[in-house]
């Protein structure tokens, strides 16, 4: 077995993006090896939303190229990146309230199962709609809710939710935007549990704020600041380092984060 | 969970009951007018229920619907000035000319949100209005009288009121049962999704717009056969059927009867049409032994009332009569 970073599965070069007068990423390059769990650190307003926003396809870059796999997706819109196998999941939990947690993550398995111009066949009795999306919410530990309505969850079950349709569809890259945002202590150690099951599987690029959280889960780790990276490496690297540790930890160790 | 006796399913299955069974009322004595006044609700009701499709499920606030009524109907009054009276023809030019302005309007506005959407829906929908308007050929803003209703094999026969209810009525019920079939369809639910979180669909890998714009000329088409409908009934075509106030009657139908309901736009539509014609009775009933003779007069703006009424819906019946209704079995059950 080759090593399982030697293999690239996202590549950024180059990658830029200005709104108005505001740098939010600046020249960024990003390599995440296939089976690695890399963690985006940095300070508020630093560009880790913008850069995951980019990445999912949302916003549209300045300058630069995206490769997934090898293949160029900079110009590919949203959609067709997330059928390559690039999901996302959102900073502010962004799920069809008004639907059931079930129908949420069928949702996403349906997305995934051709196209939808389906009309007369009711999608909430396929198997194949249901059945993974039912094994979706048993891996994130939502089985129990599924058939009530997403707005009756309580905030730690939307972020569990939200991981749930991330990987409905099969996903081999998970975009995670700040998954502990939120979450109660007893949550986020469900969470980092949960992450830690799930990279044995699954290449991650995860944006997160919680600091304990990055350094027991991250194989490597980047730092971004005003859109810049400052220091990518290996978690031990990254707090040794002294421009980081003047950029961020201390700042962070000093009660400015939660 | 919810149990099949239900007030909302003895609510639906009255409502069908009375539509199938009104004939034969009639026929044992009752107000000949009510045949025509139930004619118009169950083809206004299937405009209604198209409506409901895109704005109820799908969350597209079109302002223009009644344009399709218009243009289903101009449809059979131009082909029957021209001589083309066979249904065969009529209808389905009528399905077709609906179905291309549907795709059209939706193709362009469907690329905005919010106010924008709504404008540009009632910006085409007025343009219609105007352009039927001013066609001198068919009557201009007189109208159109249709001399003969549209033709079909023998034993159908339009011209025969009770045969041209019952076939309103079955294409109003067909209506219905196509979107139900259609929101739990997994075309249905990511219309549903796209109402519900359009990014976050997009997200999840769904080319949104296309499906919308599918949904929306089906809408259209659906509504398009309304209004071949609506010609027959009336034998006269005129503009005001596309004007600006008929769409907003429909969307009061829909929001009235419980948008997002499937027989939620039948019972709206017959609750705005049944008012209509009561408010003013009511009115003079009620005040003209206060009043006297200026009651009299004051019943010729029952509208007066009907807005009250509508804002006491919007604000405290979010759900319009469905939503009363299913308001109504939460309660029940322990």
């Amino acid at each position: 077995m080759t090593a399982p970073h030697a293999q690239p599965l996202l590549q950024v070069e180059n990658l830029s993006k200005r709104f108005g007068g505001i740098v939010a990423t600046e020249n960024l390059a990003l390599t995440v090896g296939t089976g690695e769990l890399h963690a985006v650190i940095g300070p508020n307003g630093a560009g880790k939303t913008t850069l995951i926003a980019q990445l999912s396809g949302q916003l549209a870059p300045d300058e630069g190229r995206i490769r997934f796999d090898g293949q160029d997706i900079t110009a590919l819109p949203m959609h067709r990146r997330s059928r390559l196998g690039l999901a996302r999941s959102f900073q502010i939990t962004s799920l069809f309230l008004d639907l059931s947690v079930l129908d949420n993550v069928a949702l996403a398995v349906q997305a995934h199962a051709g196209h939808s111009f389906r009309f007369w066949r009711d999608a909430r009795s396929e198997p194949e709609l249901r059945d993974p999306a039912r094994a979706a919410l048993d891996r994130v530990g939502l089985g129990a809710r599924a058939d009530r309505p997403a707005s009756l969850l309580s905030h730690g079950e939307h972020r569990q939710l939200e991981l749930a349709m991330a990987l409905a569809g099969a996903p081999r890259m998970l975009l995670l935007d700040e998954p502990m945002a939120g979450l109660g202590p007893e949550e986020s150690v469900r969470m980092v549990e949960m992450l830690r099951a799930l990279k044995q599987e699954l290449t991650i690029l995860l944006v997160e704020h919680d600091m304990e959280a990055v350094f027991a889960l991250a194989d490597r780790v980047t730092v971004m600041v005003y859109g810049r990276v400052i220091a990518s490496g290996a978690p031990d690297v990254i707090r040794a380092d002294a421009a980081v540790r003047e950029a961020y930890l201390g700042e962070a160790e000093g009660g400015a984060h939660g | 969970m919810t149990g099949w006796l239900s007030a909302r399913n003895i609510a639906i299955v009255t409502l069908v009951a009375v539509l199938l069974l009104l004939p034969l009322y009639i026929e044992l004595g009752g107000n000949r007018f009510l045949l025509s006044l139930f004619t118009r609700i169950v083809i206004l009701a299937m405009a209604a229920v198209s409506l409901n499709l895109i704005l109820g499920y799908g969350g597209m606030m079109s302002f223009g619907h009644a344009a399709y009524l218009g243009i289903g109907g101009y449809a059979v009054g131009m082909l029957a000035k021209e001589g083309v009276v066979s249904g065969f023809v009529q209808w389905p030019v009528a399905l077709g000319a609906s179905a291309l302005f549907a795709l059209v309007i939706g193709a362009l506005s469907l690329r905005t949100r919010g106010v924008y959407f709504i404008m540009i829906t009632l910006a085409f929908a007025q343009m219609a209005y105007y352009i039927v308007g001013g066609i001198a050929r068919y009557g201009g803003d007189d109208g159109l009288t249709v001399n003969q209703r549209s033709q079909f094999l023998p034993p159908v026969d339009l011209t025969n009121k009770v045969q041209f209810y019952y076939i309103c009525v079955a294409l109003l019920l067909a209506s219905v049962f196509l979107v139900w079939r259609l929101i739990n369809s997994r075309f249905g639910m990511v219309i549903q999704g796209a109402r519900s979180n359009e990014i976050r669909m997009r997200a999840i890998g769904f080319p949104t717009y296309r499906y919308k714009l599918t949904c929306f000329v089906i809408a259209g088409t659906m509504c398009g056969l309304a209004g071949a409908l609506l010609a027959n009934h009336t034998d006269f075509v005129s503009p005001s059927m596309m004007y600006w106030t008929r769409s907003g009657d429909l969307i009061i139908m829909v929001v009235l009867g419980g948008m997002g309901s499937l027989f939620g736009p039948v019972f709206g539509a017959m609750a705005l049409l049944v008012l209509e014609e009561m408010l003013p009775f009511i009115i003079k009933v009620v005040a003209t032994p206060l009043f006297g003779e200026v009651a009299a007069r004051a019943s010729e703006y029952w509208q007066i009332l009907m807005g009250p009424l509508l804002l006491l819906v919007v604000l405290f019946a979010r759900g319009g009569i469905d939503g009363l209704l299913r308001k109504f079995d939460r309660k029940e059950r322990p």
